[in-house]
């Protein structure tokens, strides 16, 4: 084995007597901390509870799938469903993974500052979360909402008969918590960088919390009007969208995408982030093209402003716009090439270590990569006419979403882990659950290309019976990537116990924060660092040069 | 960074130089928000002005065209008074602070009351967007649009304002207990980009809901 899995702890290794998680005891000195490391936890908390509620929707809309008939659920019931699975996964799990839990975390000790710049905006963003989730949770428990996550008008505003007032508000609530901490990261990283680090020896993390904050302070407010727009034109039957008071419908779809398309960036863009940090690490390697993958990721966050019409290639867009949007969206497919080029040039000829972590970054890579290519397809007009609104859409996006972000993210939490509490989850079963996420999810989501391809439409709770097979694979897929979540949920909770100490830094990594001990102090450096060289010095063999 | 610290500075920041530029730049990221959050309705405004230009010229006449315009004026001069509270937060005491924030929360409340008259007038007129909405022109359904927009953008506005008079009443508290001074007034700057701003949004929402298309 190599040491990189069993480190041996030297007196200096053992974690500090007061720490950032003893510094205060009592549900108090959680729930009013300033730090930003405490308030990560609050977020890792409360976004795993969603996570999970999100996760027993899907359960129950795949089980409903296995046979042809609408028969365990009704279709109202299933429609409710995948509106909850998909709000919830979306607003109240995968927007706020990466940065409310690990960028929260790492973007102060990463620059080398002792906190983000406004921490109490940090704590009110956590609460703006909460409330927004009680809204939604208030409107699931009250009878739920059938629109989709979309809110499509004139359903949302006229038709519909559920809670959409109570789930919009939820949605417009918790915007503002992305909001302000996309701000709140901004600041940090124009203003509270320790001395010497410079823009261009940011951790690459950092460049694409960056980029991601950006999107969440130019694009959710676009969401959040939106939203508004709906709640009161369902309130008090203006007409604003709704074709039978002279309103427009499509205008909703531009508003929605305008934001919604950027999201999806939002969730890719911090696991890309995670990933740049992870291969580094495990291949012993400087990165490959530094500076290029930071520019692609501004670039990402800026062209994913511009593609947001290639939702509505057949909702009555006039052919013209439908051809420049579609010759957008395949631009974006440069800049993210630029990254899987680059990572795997790092990894070529590297010392690469299989740990964990690096086996989702590259479980990442393969199914970005088919994500990324099968938006190619979607985003070119005449494919999209035949796939519009099939199962071959739900493969596509859950190959970046799930096969992309999840994955970051769980990468990300597996690296950071000994960081945030001092200690080593199990290796074993860490990589043995790797392997069940990926198998489990190929398995979900590969056949729902095929289903696609075939002509199923999404959103029923009934097909024709010769989809049966691909739908029960499917289903048996989404079982076994439920187990393969269950085992870090219990491994994690064990190891803050049970695992190992961790010492400061177990994988040898460079960066900042893993010059502190683990878990850090409250105020994450001793001596304010001085910066001395560039991100990922891998090969150079002098110590980083620190106080 | 202990031995150079004031009361005002807080943990996270080196010097007060540091907390003075981090939070202008917050304050501009999240005005830069707000353009957005506004945007989505200034687009709407656009694409149904654009689609129904008759329809909305002929709403936009029974706006009352003399409110509007002083409710401008008050506007533009609580920007000077507001100007005039961040000068005297550096310069001057506590007397001419607390005076200018003040006039700019008065003249704001002015504001505000002239709005609810125009509103109170709107609702007598039946020209409130829902079941009792009467218009007598050509196209009522898109007038009805027309002032949807009207009654969601102005409404907004005024929601901004309300706040910002909040804001101005801590501001103006916290000036009486002598906070201020030329090496601390960053919450009054703050408060006055904030309030600035949201009468540029007014500078906008005035010639395109009163003044475009009127004869
Ligand atoms: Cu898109």
């Amino acid at each position: 084995m190599s040491p990189v899995v069993e480190p041996i702890i030297a007196p200096e290794n053992l974690p500090p007597r007061v720490n950032y998680l003893n510094a205060g005891y009592g549900i108090r000195s959680w729930l009013l901390t300033k730090d930003h490391k405490r308030i990560a936890l609050l977020y890792l908390a409360s976004i795993t509870f969603f996570f999970f509620i999100g996760g027993a929707a899907a359960v129950l809309f795949r089980l409903e799938l296995l046979t042809p008939q609408s028969d365990l659920l009704q279709a109202e019931t299933y429609n409710k469903l995948f509106t909850i699975h998909g709000l919830i996964m979306v607003f109240f799990f995968l927007i706020p993974s990466i940065p409310a839990v690990l960028g929260n975390f790492l973007v102060p000790m990463m620059i080398g500052a002792r906190d983000l710049a406004f921490p109490r905006i940090n704590l009110l963003s956590w609460y703006i979360f909460i409330i927004g989730g009680m809204f939604t949770l208030t409107a699931i428990i009250l009878g739920g909402v059938d629109t989709g996550w979309t809110f499509y008008t004139p359903y949302s505003t006229t038709y519909a008969n559920t809670y959409v007032i109570i789930t919009a508000a939820g949605v417009f609530i918790t915007g503002f918590s992305s909001i302000l901490t996309g701000l709140n990261f901004i600041v940090t990283i124009h203003k509270m960088r320790a001395p010497g680090m410079t823009w261009m020896r940011l951790p690459l993390f950092i460049w694409a919390q960056y980029a991601t904050s950006l999107i969440n302070l130019l694009g959710t407010p676009v969401l959040a009007i939106s939203i508004f727009l709906i709640a009161i034109e369902r309130a008090f039957r203006l007409g604003i969208f709704d074709p039978a008071l002279g309103g427009d419908p499509v205008l909703f779809q531009h508003l929605f995408w305008f934001y919604s398309h950027p999201a999806v960036y939002i969730m890719i863009l911090p696991a890309m982030g995670v990933i740049s940090e992870v291969i580094t690490c495990f291949s012993r390697k400087r990165i490959f093209g530094y500076s290029f993958i930071a520019v692609s990721s501004l670039a990402i966050a800026v062209l994913g402003f511009f593609v947001w019409g290639h939702h509505m290639f057949v909702s009555s867009q006039s052919i013209y716009a439908g051809l420049i949007f579609s010759f957008l969206s395949m631009f974006v497919a440069i800049p993210s090439a630029v990254k899987v080029f680059n990572w795997t040039a790092t990894l070529y000829k590297g010392s690469i270590i299989y740990q964990t972590p690096l086996l989702y970054a590259l479980g990442f890579i393969g199914l970005f990569t088919i994500g990324g290519l099968t938006g190619i397809f979607v985003a070119t007009l005449a494919i999209d006419v035949h796939v519009h609104d099939t199962y071959f859409i739900i493969a596509h996006f859950h190959y970046i979403m799930v096969g992309g972000a999840l994955m970051g993210y769980l990468g990300g939490l597996h690296f950071w882990w000994p960081k945030i509490t001092g200690r080593l989850y199990p290796e074993g079963w860490a990589r043995l659950s790797a392997l069940i996420i990926f198998v489990g999810f190929n398995l979900t989501f590969f056949p729902q290309f095929i289903l696609g391809y075939l002509g199923m439409p999404r959103r029923y709770a009934a097909y024709p019976d010769e989809f049966q097979v691909l739908n029960v694979m499917s289903s048996a897929g989404a079982s076994i990537l439920g187990i393969g979540y269950l085992i870090p949920m219990i491994y994690f909770i064990w190891s803050m116990r049970y695992g190992p100490l961790a010492g400061p830094n177990p994988w040898n990594a460079k960066g900042l924060e893993w010059t502190t001990p683990s878990p850090p102090t409250t105020e994450n450096f001793e001596h304010k660092p001085h910066i001395t060289e560039e991100a990922y010095a891998y090969e150079v063999k002098e110590e980083k040069v620190v106080g | 960074m202990s031995d150079k610290s004031t009361a005002a500075l807080a943990h996270q920041f080196d010097d007060p130089e540091q907390q003075l530029e981090a939070s202008t730049l917050g304050m501009w990221a999240f005005l830069a928000t707000e353009i957005l959050f506004f945007g989505g309705m200034f687009a709407a405004y656009a694409v149904y002005r654009l689609a129904y230009p008759q329809a909305f010229a002929a709403a936009s006449n029974h706006l009352d065209i003399l409110l509007g315009t002083v409710n401008t004026a008050v506007l533009i001069a609580s920007s000077l008074t507001m100007v005039l509270a961040v000068y005297s937060a550096q310069f001057a005491g506590r007397r001419a602070q607390v005076t200018f924030l003040l006039a700019t929360l008065l003249l704001g409340t002015i504001f505000l009351s002239i709005k609810g008259v125009e509103y109170a007038h709107k609702f007598h007129e039946h020209l409130v967007p829902g079941a009792g909405f009467r218009f007598d022109g050509a196209d009522p359904r898109h007038a009805a649009i027309f002032f949807s927009l009207y009654f969601a953008m102005t409404g907004l506005h005024a929601l901004h304002m309300v706040i910002g008079a909040g804001l101005l009443i801590a501001l103006t508290v916290m000036s009486w207990r002598g906070r201020f001074s030329a090496v601390y007034y960053t919450p009054v700057e703050m408060v006055a980009l904030y309030w600035h701003f949201v009468d540029v949004i007014w500078i906008f929402l005035f010639p395109l809901l009163y003044l475009i298309g009127r004869h």
